[in-house]
């Protein structure tokens, strides 16, 4: 029976989406338990936190000061806003393993794949960017 | 052999008794709390400490299920949080979009690695589902809440049914390739451990499966839940890849259509990390013993038990959207 052989751009996605799942959760799990063990002061205060998630997202960002977009870079010194650099790297990780994956199609000459992976790539830096906005209600 | 596999029937009758009435138990104490601090409108004598741990132990318990019943964690826990707990529909579904990213970003690799997932597959269909789904995610932002609780009550409810009544077939007769699947390149061999065979496969109807893949990609944003419900038959019985090719490519797809629109959320402050991080601890940690427990449990009982499940929370959702 012939080996079945995965193609080496699939390998090389699965092994950043495995090692950034890791970091990601590894993260994640380490800023949990600077905010909650009170080790880093939360920007919002949890008690207030109690009453701004009853609420729609709209408030919350008004009534707790926060900002949107990628204005949570400029909180990571608090407990609640330094959680979400494990939350953008596994949202991330998806756009970083898309990546490679256009030089490996363009070298192997797939012209519809190059052209998907990349326009994959742009609409997830989009998404990601924040640039269209101020839908919640 | 035979005392053996009667135990291990007991274990598992026993193990659904148990999620069952662990289910039952938090659904009954969650609503006093909801409705109690709804109605009190002031600040809530629960501690805040309570929450994280109620959401680990719930998610919990939902991804034990969720593995047993072969379903998505997302599509049990937007309707169930947002039906018990105190936090807003923005906040569930960002939180739900994150649950189901992990799920697949965890699942994602060894599929791909065991070519259960096919690239070739899933690069054509992300790129539909992922931009949908972005559209979907501010549809979902936008649009009035009641009127997102009602359309998610009735997807819910359209779901338990999909579950009740679909019949998914192991390997599809695909006689000829379609000149859109040729073009993509959506082929491919794996082998079958089960059987010890290679098998080959190709799809068919390659653009009705794509245009269906705008509606997924709108729903798995509008409402963050995760897609694999949809995907599954779509890529299965419309598409004809074989079963183990649509569930592997499935999971992965997820990895690449609630990353869109888990950032649109994220970008809105739907993202609270004191729920969302409880909650995708709970939920894979209860995966990992649902994958371990699978071979004793009795899959049919508890894939009915989730069809009920899904119906009361799809219920409670329209009645919600109604303000019943």
């Amino acid at each position: 029976m012939a080996e079945i052989k995965t193609p080496q751009e699939q390998i090389t996605y699965a092994n950043m989406l495995y090692y950034g799942n890791i970091a990601g959760l590894a993260l994640m799990l380490l800023t949990f338990v600077l905010y909650v063990a009170g080790i880093l002061d939360p920007h919002v205060p949890l008690e207030k936190l109690l009453h701004l998630w009853s609420g729609n997202a709209a408030t919350y960002l008004h009534e707790g000061n926060v900002p949107h977009g990628w204005g949570w870079t400029s909180l990571l010194g608090t407990g609640d806003f330094i959680n979400f650099i494990g939350i953008a790297l596994l949202a991330g990780m998806t756009i970083l393993a898309y990546i490679p994956l256009v030089p490996a199609f363009l070298k192997k000459g797939e012209t519809v794949m190059t052209f998907i992976a990349l326009a994959e790539v742009l609409v997830l830096i989009f998404a990601a960017s924040g640039i269209v906005g101020g839908g919640a209600h | 052999m035979a005392t053996m596999s009667l135990r291990d029937k007991k274990k598992g009758v026993l193990l659904a008794l148990l999620l069952a009435v662990s289910v039952a138990c938090m659904l009954a104490f969650l609503p006093h709390e909801t409705l109690a601090q709804a109605e009190a409108g002031a600040q809530s004598a629960t501690p805040w400490w309570v929450w994280p741990i109620a959401l680990v132990v719930f998610s919990f318990v939902l991804g034990v299920i969720a593995v047993l019943a072969g379903v998505g964690g997302g599509v049990l826990f937007v309707p169930l949080v947002s039906g018990f707990f105190p936090f807003h529909l923005d906040f569930v579904r960002g939180t739900g979009l994150m649950v189901a990213l992990a799920g697949a970003l965890a699942a994602g690799p060894g599929l791909l690695r065991r070519n259960l997932a096919s690239l070739r597959l899933a690069l054509p269909v992300a790129l539909i589902a992922s931009s949908c789904s972005i559209i979907g995610a501010f549809m979902g932002l936008a649009l009035p809440t009641n009127v997102v609780q009602l359309c998610l009550g009735g997807t819910i409810m359209f779901i338990a049914v999909l579950l009740l009544t679909s019949k998914n077939v192991t390997k599809p007769h695909v006689e000829k390739q379609d000149w859109l699947g040729a073009a993509l390149g959506m082929s491919g061999v794996y082998h079958d451990a089960s059987t010890g065979e290679n098998i080959e496969w190709k799809t068919h109807r390659t653009l009705q499966g794509l245009l269906l893949f705008i509606v997924i990609g709108i729903m798995a944003g509008m409402f963050g839940l995760g897609a694999g419900w949809a995907n599954v038959p779509v890529l299965n019985l419309l598409m004809g890849a074989p079963l183990k090719i649509a569930v592997g490519t499935s999971k992965f797809l997820l990895s690449i259509t609630d990353t869109s629109a888990a950032w649109v959320y994220l970008n809105q402050g739907c993202v609270i990390p004191l729920i969302t991080i409880p909650s995708i601890i709970g939920l894979m940690c209860g995966s990992f013993v649902g994958v371990n427990l699978l071979a004793k449990a009795k899959p049919k009982f508890i894939r009915y038990m989730v069809i009920g499940v899904l119906l009361f929370a799809g219920g409670k959702a329209l009645m919600k959207g109604l303000g019943i």
